[in-house]
């Protein structure tokens, strides 16, 4: 027990650390590599707590795929890779006051309703780990639609993305 | 764990992702901030899952994986189709829509 | 919920119908569904560009459908419908109701579990009855129709197939509205058909009038789509349950409170206001026809349009108790219907497109079933509907077919004399515009003169047995009667009487588009026959009011103890004579006098409006739509936009701005900055808003949209912030 509230709170600060990073640093390429902390930092979590498949998807999908999407991004849509001082906005001001407000309100729900129960608390002897046949059983049945039309959902942002990005024939 | 802990993580990471959407004038850094709020979402049903012993949560943290890369295919294309039409990413030049 | 399962079963002596149409409903608005998206992804492929894959989808549904009506039909008779009938026409009881009256045939319900919220279980599935099965048997008549015809009409447009694509959706989604068996999915199929409609007025947005007119129709029904988002949900958490059979047995049996049903009743009335084009939120409904013909003939006139009608139908029960129909003088409903059928009829004087003409005409029509419903003569409202599908939808394909020949729907410049050139055109509307009229024989008549008998007013014309005295609704729809024949008159004698003003030879159309209006012509003179009244022995008693019998829910625990008004010739006989005036009068003007005058003529010089000002003011208002779309589109928008943009606008410079540089600048001084900053901010900013606003004169909505995605978003996190925590604090 002891073991794990240690390695969350390690995993917890880095992530903070690093989130913060990626929408402070000036430079993009950093951001993005921050960016691949935090991600391993969830995936991390997830297998902190059991959820084992979901915490693989998250590296192969996200680490794997997305960041290498941005960094794809960062590389057709800039020639140099200097510090780029248009990064953010003069006045970060009102961002500001509205993170703030907005964590406010949300740590006030979560202390007002989740103050004392305890994520372990709920399962005596221990959480058993959920494993991956039983994340397939319930996806391949009870999900099956959803999973059917999120397919098709994938599917047509691919081609979505495709029409977009192309270049227009002899333009 | 206290279910309290993920949960806060879960919102400190959307306030700061918030933040991103909202002071990043790089349309790129801006998707990578919503990255972040999604992941925040995602630690929230796992939490809740696994609070519940139920694996729903992880279903569910799956389908917003798989639209946040849906998401991310199209934001970036629009990006950078941005890019090739004004030479520019900087969303403070995206100003179409003033009415 | 699980109670309202058992609710769902028939009580009483009334008998669940069963049968393998029935059952599977469903399959109806499948095929369309199907083809929706057959033609829209492969459309073009196919050798008529995906016309024929609608044609045969719709025809399927239309076979469907009709098995099912005559399955349906098999099952009331066999349900021991006979004998009865005299009983409750008579209303004798009154508390048919109550299950014991009359062996009524209940609705078959089949659903699945949609989706489960906690320990609610929400269903989707199919409802079949009478109502259900009539109207799928009006929509896969008219659209097998309007299919057949629109080959014809909009050959050769470049988008061909996206105009099939969109009639195919929208029959889906209007067959899928009335066999939907919970008001969730009704409220799915609503939008759907206003989707559709929204595309298919815009068929040809390239010009700014037509995308105008979609935009409008759609914002207008957004208006009411409020109202019936809000109503589902007043009665969701009244009767605990979205089930259509659940709702209305909850809302007669009175475990909802009255309060709570007539709060319901009144949100949807705004729904049907809108959708069914009534006095006030109608505006939309003629500007509507710039969509195709084709499209206004089957969702402007024959179907979707009377979905509103049709709602009121479904959730009679709610309706009835909210408003209390059962014995009073006047209600919402009726009013609005009585308003609208006179609005209507007025404003078909004073256009001059033959589109526009037919188009507040069938707002006076849909006026006329509200009207119906609002004094309880739920059959006749039903009854009216039907027949109205078929002339209607006759009269707007005959005008296509004219537009068609003279490339044009203005009456006065480019018609004329068509009689000779366009003889089955000119046959069919002349049938269809009969039956408008309501003359005796064709099938207006019998469905325009139960309602007048439902009305109950003046026992001295009839109507003895009937909900209430609703004595101002008999006047309305007399008036109307009139006002109907004179105006169809004008119609006719503009379009197909004098001489030929248009360009070019007109030439009859092909027979794919006069087939069509054949078969409707012929069904708009048959139609009346299958409800005869009954106690008239102009036929056996076992042809009477077997509409009644087929359609109405009597003696099902989901409909409300309506009482049936006995029909009177002396009714029938005063309403003939009235239309007969209005006919007249109409005839003597334009036929006689304006004949005189020149062939071509069409109007005659000296005419009312020029010798009498009160005459020409009554015109003019008619003329600017009893000034209603200006009412809407200055005072009501420029009401609201001023002082609302202002507000946002000071917030922007007071709040957001002043908060930015500020709290910047300032928040690092110290000692006397509280002072600064309540003079600066709140008294400065205050003084100098005041002069900005009343410096800004038009356009002030404009500062708020910089076009800045950003702002927008901080704007919108802000706000759900906000929202997020008054929600905590006040749960």
């Amino acid at each position: 027990m002891i073991a794990e509230h240690v390695a969350f709170g390690i995993i917890a600060a880095v992530m903070v650390a690093s989130a913060l990073r990626v929408v402070t640093t000036r430079d993009i390429v950093h951001a993005a590599l921050y960016l691949v902390i935090v991600l391993a930092g969830v995936a991390a979590l997830f297998l902190l707590v059991g959820a084992e498949f979901t915490g693989i998807t998250q590296v192969l999908i996200y680490i794997g795929a997305v960041i290498v999407l941005f960094l794809f991004g960062i590389m057709l849509t800039r020639s140099d890779f200097d510090q780029d001082e248009e990064a953010d906005h003069r006045h970060k001001l009102p961002a500001v006051l509205t993170a703030l407000l907005l964590l406010a309100v949300m740590i006030g729900a979560l202390v007002d309703r989740f103050a004392d129960v305890k994520l372990d608390a709920n399962l005596p002897g221990g959480r058993a780990p959920q494993t991956t046949a039983q994340v397939s059983d319930e996806l391949f049945s009870q999900y099956i639609v959803p999973f059917e039309a999120v397919s098709v959902l994938l599917l047509a942002a691919l081609i979505g993305a495709i029409v977009i990005a192309r270049r227009e024939e002899g333009g | 764990m206290l279910l309290n802990e993920m949960l806060l993580l879960g919102a400190v990471l959307f306030c700061i992702g918030v933040y991103g959407v909202l002071a990043r004038r790089n349309g790129v850094l801006v998707l990578m901030s919503i990255e972040l709020i999604l992941n925040a979402v995602n630690i929230n049903l796992i939490a809740f899952g696994a609070f519940h012993d139920t694996v729903t949560g992880q279903i569910f943290a799956l389908f917003v994986i798989t639209v946040a890369a849906a998401e991310v295919g199209i934001g970036l294309a629009i990006v950078l189709l941005l890019y090739r039409n004004r030479r520019s990413i900087d969303l403070d030049q995206v100003d179409l829509m003033k009415g | 919920m699980l109670n309202t399962i058992i609710a769902a079963e028939p009580s009483g002596t009334a008998v669940a119908a069963s049968g393998w149409f029935l059952e599977n409903a469903w399959l109806i608005w499948l095929f369309p569904a199907v083809s929706f998206l057959v033609i829209l992804l492969f459309g073009k492929r196919f050798p008529r560009g995906g016309s024929e894959v609608g044609i045969a989808a719709v025809g399927t549904s239309f076979v469907f459908g009709l098995l099912t009506a005559i399955q349906w039909i098999s099952e009331v008779e066999g349900a021991g419908g006979e004998g009865a009938g005299g009983e409750y026409t008579l209303g004798a009881s009154g508390l048919a109701a109550e299950g014991e009256a009359s062996g009524g045939v209940s609705a078959l319900t089949r659903s699945i579990t949609w989706l489960t919220n906690g320990a609610e279980a929400i269903g989707a599935g199919i409802m079949i009855d009478g109502l259900a099965v009539m109207m799928i048997f009006v929509v896969t008549l008219v659209s097998l129709l309007v299919h057949v015809y629109s080959t014809d009409y909009v050959a050769g447009d470049r988008r061909y197939t996206h105009f099939f694509a969109f009639l195919s959706l929208f029959t889906a989604s209007m067959l899928f509205f009335v066999t939907a068996s919970t008001t969730l999915q009704m409220l799915v199929g609503w939008e759907l058909v206003g989707v559709c409609s929204f595309a298919l007025i815009g068929h040809w947005w390239e010009q700014k009038p037509n995308s105008d007119a979609a935009l409008k129709a759609f914002f207008t029904n957004r208006v009411g789509d409020m109202g019936l988002i809000i109503g589902v949900s007043i009665l969701f958490f009244g009767a605990g349950t979205f089930d259509v059979i659940g709702v209305n047995e909850a809302a007669i049996n009175g475990s909802m409170s009255h309060t709570v049903t007539l709060a319901a009743a009144l949100c949807l009335t705004a729904a049907v206001m809108s959708k069914s084009g009534q006095f006030f939120l109608h505006t939309w409904l003629p500007d509507a026809m710039a969509g195709p013909t084709p499209v206004s003939a089957l969702i402007h006139a024959a179907t979707m349009v009377v979905a509103g009608v049709f709602m009121v139908a479904r959730l009679y029960g709610v309706f009835f108790e909210g408003f209390t129909i059962g014995g009073a003088s006047v209600n919402l409903l009726a009013l609005i219907g009585g308003l609208t059928t006179l609005v209507g009829a007025t404003l078909a004087f004073v256009q001059n497109d033959i589109k526009r003409v037919l188009a507040y005409s069938t707002v006076s029509q849909l006026g006329y079933m509200v009207l119906a419903l609002g004094v309880g003569a739920w059959t006749a409202a039903l009854f009216h509907l039907f027949t109205h599908a078929f002339f209607k939808a006759c009269l707007f394909l005959g005008s296509g077919s004219v537009s068609h020949a003279v490339h044009s729907f203005d009456m006065k410049k480019n018609m004329g004399g068509l009689r000779k050139a366009m003889p089955h055109t000119y046959r069919t509307f002349m049938i269809a515009a009969v039956a408008l009229a309501g003359l005796p024989i064709f099938s207006g008549f019998w469905s325009k003169d139960e309602i007048l008998v439902g009305t109950g007013g003046w026992g001295l014309l009839g109507g003895t047995g009937a909900n209430g005295a609703y004595t101002a609704m008999l006047a309305m729809g007399m008036v109307t009667a009139a006002l109907t024949g004179a105006y169809m008159t004008r119609v006719v004698y503009l379009t197909f009487f004098g001489e030929y003003r248009g360009h070019g030879t007109p030439h009859e159309s092909g027979p794919r588009i006069t087939v069509p209006l054949w078969i409707l012509a012929g069904l708009a003179t048959v139609a009346g026959f299958i409800n005869f009244p009954a106690g008239f022995q102009l036929v056996p008693a076992s042809w009477e009011e077997k509409f009644f019998h087929w359609v109405e829910p009597v003696g099902t625990s989901y409909f409300p103890a309506v009482k049936h008004a006995t029909p009177s010739w002396s009714l029938a006989i005063v309403s003939v004579v009235v239309a007969l005036i209005g006919i007249g009068a109409a005839y003597r003007y334009y036929f006689v006098r304006v004949g005189a005058v020149s062939p071509a003529a069409t109007e005659r010089p000296d005419g009312l409006t020029a010798k009498s000002s009160l005459a020409r003011l009554g015109h003019r208002i008619l003329v600017n739509k009893y000034y209603l779309d200006w009412l809407y589109t200055t005072v009501i928008v420029g009401f609201v936009k001023g002082p609302l943009a202002r507000a946002a606008y000071w917030t922007n410079q007071n709040i957001i701005d002043r908060v930015v540089n500020e709290a910047g600048t300032r928040s690092v001084q110290a000692g006397n900055i509280v002072y600064h900053k309540v003079d600066q901010l709140v008294v400065d900013g205050i003084v100098n808003a005041t002069g900005k606003i009343s410096d800004s004169s038009g356009e002030e909505l404009r500062r708020i949209q910089t076009g800045k995605v950003q702002q927008y978003a901080a704007i919108m996190f802000i706000a759900a912030t906000i929202l997020a925590g008054i929600f905590i604090i006040v749960i």
